[in-house]
């Protein structure tokens, strides 16, 4: 699903990545910096730096992470989905959102860490996943906002991303933007039904869309001026275009959208500036922001504590696979003999 | 008319019901694949209520709708088996709680999916041509839910101590829920009188067949049963149907007149 800006380091006890390396092999790094100068693709096989590698697992990790921990949030309501089609659409998309952290793992495992050794950094709490699935989804039109914002916000990061220089990121986010694109027509689909429904719900969209608006914006990550693991990632082909830039995008997308759906975006200050030729908008609240990141947001325990338990939970049934198949193996060993 | 309606009904309440149920575990799942796979279950599931749920609603006329059927019908006009409505977990009161076990859910899809891989087969004849063609699509469905499930339980039973043990107990659990299967309810013998449904009791030998072998190869043992014979598809119900409506229709009845 969703990605906020990656550049957010993982906690203490994680490895995080030094923005200057001594370089190893200078004529591998000077082919390396010819490949990413050229715009072209680094694949598994080939040499990088280790800061590269250790920026693209991280990167790719919680994205990966923050897939998983979002199924949580839009699947709090599939039990209560109001009609059937809306819950076959709602269990779709939840699980679309498992397929795109099963192939974000596996594009981070070609590059040598195991799905175990990442899930092991999320359910420690050192590795990050998006800020945004920290919050709670009250009511059903959250299903759609999300679908229309939080997804919108993360088709404007993860576009660019089809272009990283890795070539199984890359790759890999040419499905899970389609994917994404279609989230997001089907949650603004949703909501247009629901505003040409009764009073309350209507009233139902529009305290959502007050509720999501300003934490969508903060999903793209710090402004360009706190954001130094940018710079590195832009010289690396990892990173196409800057936080404040894909905000500006975002907000600049979103403003005729929501006309046409018929609900207000809580900022007396968004408005249109003729000589930018973009909308204004007003302040986020980046203090609000980096205490969620840090654990300190409504949902961050439930979140974790859930995925830890489904892992938990879960133990016997991946010992009883792998045991079964070590006895077939054994009596397979057996017949040849 | 109405032996149609009650014995698509039937159908219909079986697939949303367990649909329902599997749909618990999306993001909870044991392993990624499995949360992705469960889902899709619950999907075809759901897929499949819609449609019978559609065909009763045409049948029907007026303003019924599928969600009408779904939504604003009450425990005792469901009539699913009750093996379906049962938690994910051993045997406990209606509002006792309890966590999620993966060894119910995979023995109450085999059991279901190795009774419906043979009467959607047999429900291809139907003189119902909807039902038929229905019955068809689930068919194609229904034998990969089988697989799914079968190739669990041989891995329970042939996995781990634990797992061989969670596995029995799961089966202990459910089997006798099984009867109910046999037992004619009258809807099911007006539908078989009409010609638009079947004797599921012609189809028991290659049930048991199917069963016997799963379990034989998950070395799991097939649990005696008797006794007390559910009788949800009659819409006498265990004391989880409740719960799970309850839940799953709270919004649709707060805003009757929605759009959705």
């Amino acid at each position: 699903m969703y990605t906020q800006s990656f550049n957010v380091p993982d906690a203490p006890g994680g490895k995080t990545v030094p923005l200057t390396q001594p370089i190893e092999d200078p004529a591998r790094q000077a082919a390396f910096d010819a490949r990413i100068d050229a715009d072209g693709r680094i694949e598994p096989q080939d040499w990088m730096p280790d800061a590269y590698r250790r920026t693209l697992v991280r990167q790719i990790s919680q994205h990966a992470h923050s897939e998983i921990v979002g199924m949580l949030p839009e699947g709090n309501w599939i039990s209560r989905a109001p009609s059937l089609k809306r819950k076959a659409i709602l269990i779709a998309k939840v699980q679309d959102e498992g397929g795109h952290g099963l192939y974000l793992y596996s594009a981070a495992e070609t590059l040598g860490t195991s799905r175990d050794q990442m899930l092991e950094g999320l359910h420690s709490g050192r590795a990050k996943y998006s800020s945004i699935f920290n919050y709670p989804t009250l009511t059903w039109a959250d299903v759609g906002v999300i679908g229309w914002l939080v997804d919108g916000a993360a088709i404007m990061n993860q576009v660019p991303l089809c272009r990283c220089s890795y070539g199984p990121y890359a790759r890999a986010m040419v499905r899970v933007c389609k994917e994404e694109s279609f989230h997001q027509r089907q949650g603004y689909e949703a909501l247009l039904v629901m505003m040409g429904g009764t009073e309350e719900q209507k009233a139902m969209v529009q305290d959502a869309v007050n509720r999501w608006w300003w934490k969508c914006l903060a999903m793209f990550g710090p402004p360009d001026a706190d954001s130094p693991n940018s710079v590195q990632g832009m010289r690396w082909g990892i990173k196409r275009v800057s936080n404040d830039e894909l905000r500006q995008k975002f907000v600049d997308a979103t403003v005729p959208q929501a006309k046409v759906l018929g609900v207000t975006l809580p900022d007396p200050d968004l408005k249109w500036n003729e000589a930018r030729q973009h909308y204004d908008y007003g302040q986020i609240d980046w203090a609000e922001f980096w205490e969620t990141v840090n654990g300190n947001g409504p949902c961050n325990k439930e979140r974790l504590a859930t995925r830890v338990k489904a892992h938990n939970d879960g133990q016997w049934v991946r010992d009883a696979a792998l045991a079964h198949a070590r006895k077939q193996q054994e009596r397979r060993m057996k017949e040849a003999a | 008319m109405s032996a149609a309606t009650d014995y698509l009904l039937h159908l219909a309440d079986n697939a949303l019901v367990l649909g329902q149920r599997n749909a618990e575990w999306c993001g909870h799942g044991p392993i990624l694949e499995e949360d992705i796979a469960l889902a899709n279950v619950s999907l075809d599931l759901i897929g499949q209520a819609r449609l019978l749920y559609q065909l009763v609603a045409t049948l029907k006329g007026g303003d019924c709708t599928e969600d009408k059927l779904a939504y604003f019908r009450d425990t005792h006009e469901f009539r699913n088996y009750t093996l379906l409505e049962l938690p994910h977990r051993g045997p406990l009161s209606g509002y006792a709680q309890g966590d999620l076990d993966y060894s119910t859910t995979i023995v109450r899809n085999f059991l279901y999916s190795a009774l419906m891989a043979l009467l959607w087969e047999a429900l291809e004849k139907s003189a119902n041509a909807d039902l038929a063609a229905i019955a068809a699509k689930s068919q194609k469905e229904v034998r990969y839910h089988l697989r799914h499930a079968r190739d669990w339980l041989v891995r329970f039973g042939d996995g781990t101590d634990e797992s061989h043990a969670r596995a029995q107990a799961s089966l202990d659990h459910l089997f006798a829920y099984t009867q109910e299967f046999w037992a004619h309810s009258p809807a099911e013998a007006a539908a078989i009188e009409a010609g638009i449904g079947v004797d599921v009791r012609t189809l028991q030998a290659d049930w048991d067949a199917i069963v016997d072998a799963a379990l034989a190869e998950a070395t799991l043992v097939r649990p005696a049963v008797g006794g007390y014979v559910t009788l949800g598809k009659q819409g006498i119900h265990s004391e989880h149907l409740g719960f799970l409506l309850a839940e799953m229709q709270s919004l649709a009845r707060a805003h009757p007149n929605g759009a959705w």
